[in-house]
């Protein structure tokens, strides 16, 4: 069992939970992820690990509310334990040779996209930070991602914070101002891993995406998370989660992400049922 | 006298058009009599050629004698002498190419039912005995296995006995690999399993889940945490796909995604369960082997109308045992023979909506002794579906081969091992199973795991 040592709530449906892991916490390194179970006959998920403290011996995930296992692991408390989890799977992220990084995060991708940013500022290597939320409500780790990025810009859909557009219109006019980034990470909603990579493929910037298919396993047993990179089929748990931009069919993985939507949808209901004291013991 | 009837005591069973919709036990298992008759088929030959043909050493007609007598508690002693998972060995093990295959009665009608008796030993052990499994004595040297499948639970039983302080590693949230994710709840009750594990960790084997030895801890720092010796019984874990176009489509199932989804995560259960799997009306199995037929009987549970096994050779040659054959036909599978895929086809959402298939004919024989099946001219056809399952193999998880630099492997990912010991080309670790031979049977593994675990002893007491 693993231990919940510290909950956060940093949005409506966003929460951040630090948890006892010491084995995981020895290994983690960012880009990669762990898979958890909350209850008996809960799903495993993969979360990706948003930060690590291997003298505490703590890791950290920040999810949002938006299938039953995130819905009940959002209800959990401090204190109390969380059934499984294994990691860190999947393969680290590498930040060979590069000088000058844009790290965007859109939405909650800006959760997994901050342990990368803190690694490459750490090692020195300048951060241009982009993080994107549908309206100022939503934001979240402004501050933290403000302490390992030498610039960062947080806008918003509807301008509510001052700063309206897409994370794609502040890289484009960042590319145009004259800097040159040896490597873009982009990290968010498919649809928008898709522009950026259609946006740095024309500056020939080069573009890790991380990708996050429906898992069970993620440690290549059942190739449910595969995708098409480069023509090849990879699979994400293991090959990834880190791939080229360049190189994913996006179009695909959106289409695999469809997969249990009208499932997930029956477990939330049910779940939704529950609490209400609609079906209990039923 | 012995019972010099031609035929086992026929096994009862669930009716087909019963069972084909319920998840319970196909095959119900002996009584205390039928039992009792079929173990006076045996003959009690001196040379006991049966023995010959089991991997792990039961001694088959001293437990079938003991059965006879009415000497239950006895017997099932004898059996677990040497197999430490009888009621698992019974149900799965393919008897009749090995044990059975070497019976005397076999020359003049059927073998003894020995895979029957041994499983109606266990059974009435685990219903009736109330003997304590008593701690065995540690203190011994740590000896670590890495997985805890059939070969896995095996080396750790043997070597706990020998008094050996063992802890296995297990990547999943439960214990017992193959036996829990991959062999359905009909075939292999997922709760006998558990049981079986329970005497194990009641004989003192520590079992720590959630541990994904390659990333969590290297065989090397395995080492350095105090393990003199390791066992790496990882199993064929790394599904195999076709190559062939449409395999991304929504509507796909490896047969381990598959198989995982509805016997680990208990799928068939689901909204009750919140692990989902998708089942057309209509759905093809690709493979002859049996975790297709396995793949198939869920499919036809879960509701499908049609099921197919497309295989491209004849019946003849089908890998699976033949009792899964006859057990798939009885339930409505449709088997298509001489098929072989060469397209998915998809609708314009990306969901599966049929198959391109074409007929194959017999040529030669192949490397394999095989006749290799040539496409047949003309021959491509559609078949409409909404789901298929790709069942053609797998090959070992290359996860620790990948985070162990020293440790010799086959190109195609088996573990190199002496054959007679188990030991790799590595210091101290060794290996068995389908991580060493690729996927294969749970007997097989469990005689490999024997095999470790008598050399981890040799090696240890030398040392």
């Amino acid at each position: 069992m693993f231990k919940i040592l510290k909950k956060e709530v940093l949005n409506s449906s966003v929460k951040l939970l630090k948890i006892e892991a010491p084995y995981v916490a020895r290994k983690a390194e960012p880009g990669q992820f762990v898979m958890l179970r909350v209850s008996e006959d809960g799903e495993r998920i993969p979360l990706t690990i948003a930060d690590y403290d291997r003298e505490e011996g703590s890791i950290t995930i920040i999810f949002q509310e938006v299938g039953k296992t995130t819905i009940e692991l959002g209800r959990m408390e401090e204190g109390q334990e969380i059934l499984d989890f294994a990691g860190p799977l999947g393969t680290a992220s590498h930040f060979d040779g590069v000088t000058k990084v844009a790290v965007i995060g859109g939405g909650l991708g800006t959760a997994i996209a901050f342990p990368q940013a803190k690694k490459l500022h750490s090692l020195g290597v300048e951060v241009h930070s982009i993080a994107g939320f549908r309206n100022k409500d939503l934001i979240i780790l402004e501050d933290q991602m403000a302490k390992v990025s030498d610039k960062l810009i947080i806008t918003t859909d509807d301008g509510s914070n001052g700063k309206k557009g897409f994370v794609t219109d502040v890289l484009k006019s960042l590319i145009e101002e004259g800097n040159q980034y040896d490597l873009v990470i982009a990290i968010g909603p498919l649809i928008m891993m898709k522009v950026v990579s259609n946006l740095t493929k024309q500056y020939g910037i080069k573009t890790i995406v991380s990708m996050n298919p429906v898992m069970i396993d993620g440690t290549g047993m059942c190739g449910g998370c595969r995708l098409t990179v480069g023509g090849k089929t990879k699979f994400a748990c293991v090959d990834g989660p880190d791939f080229d931009g360049h190189e994913i069919d996006f179009d695909e993985a959106m289409r695999r992400q469809l997969m249990y939507k009208k499932e997930e949808k029956v477990s939330v209901d049910k779940d939704h049922e529950c609490k209400m004291g609609g079906t209990q013991n039923a | 006298m012995p019972n010099m009837s031609p035929n086992k005591v026929k096994m009862p069973e669930q009716d087909p058009n019963i069972r084909n919709k319920n998840f319970l036990e196909v095959a119900l298992g002996y009584t205390k009599e039928m039992a009792i008759e079929e173990a006076q088929r045996c003959l009690q030959c001196k040379n006991k050629p049966c023995v010959n043909g089991c991997p792990v050493n039961v001694q088959i007609p001293e437990f079938i004698k003991l059965i006879v007598e009415g000497n239950f508690d006895e017997s099932y002693k004898t059996v677990t002498s040497t197999n430490s998972l009888p009621a698992i060995c019974g149900r799965v093990c393919p008897q009749e190419s090995q044990c059975e295959k070497l019976c005397v009665r076999r020359v003049k009608g059927e073998p003894v039912g020995i895979g029957r008796l041994e499983r109606f030993i266990a059974d009435w052990y685990m219903e009736n005995s109330n003997t304590v499994i008593e701690k065995s004595k540690k203190g011994g040297k740590k000896v670590a296995v890495v997985g805890s499948g059939p070969a896995g639970l095996t080396c750790a039983g043997d070597l706990v006995n020998m008094g050996y302080d063992v802890t296995i590693f297990e990547a999943f949230h439960t214990p017992g690999g193959v036996l829990m994710y991959g062999i359905p709840e009909f075939r292999l009750p997922k709760s006998l399993v558990q049981k079986e594990i329970e005497n194990l960790k009641q004989l003192g084997v520590d079992i720590k889940t959630n541990m994904v030895i390659g990333k969590v801890l290297s065989i090397d720092e395995l080492k350095e945490e105090g393990f003199e010796a390791i066992f790496i019984g990882s199993g064929a874990g790394l599904p195999s796909f076709m190559g062939i176009p449409g395999e991304n489509l929504n509507g796909v199932y490896s047969s381990n995604e598959f198989l995982t989804r509805i016997n680990l995560m208990k799928a068939y259960l689901f909204p009750n369960v919140d692990t989902p799997v998708k089942v057309g009306k209509n759905v093809a199995v690709v493979g002859g082997g049996n975790v297709a037929m396995d793949a198939a009987r869920s499919a036809k549970r879960l509701g499908a109308e049609n099921v197919y096994i497309v295989y491209r050779r004849s019946e003849k040659e089908l890998p699976a045992r033949i009792e899964e054959v006859h057990h798939a036909k009885e339930e409505g599978i449709i088997f298509k023979l001489l098929t072989n895929p060469v397209k998915i086809l998809g609708t314009d959402e990306g969901w599966v909506k049929g198959m391109e298939c074409v007929e194959m004919e017999l040529g030669e024989p192949d490397a394999s002794g095989r006749r290799r099946p040539v496409v047949k001219k003309g021959s491509e056809h559609i078949i409409d579906l909404e789901t298929v399952i790709i069942a053609i193999g797998q090959s070992p998880n290359p996860l620790i081969k990948s985070t162990t630099k020293d440790l010799a492997t086959e190109e195609w990912g088996g573990i190199i091992v002496n054959e007679d010991t188990g030991a790799t080309s590595k210091e101290s670790v060794y290996a068995g199973g389908d991580a060493v031979t690729g996927a294969a049977t749970v007997i097989l593994a469990m005689g490999a795991g024997k095999t470790a675990a008598a050399a981890i002893d040799k090696y240890l007491r030398h040392d």
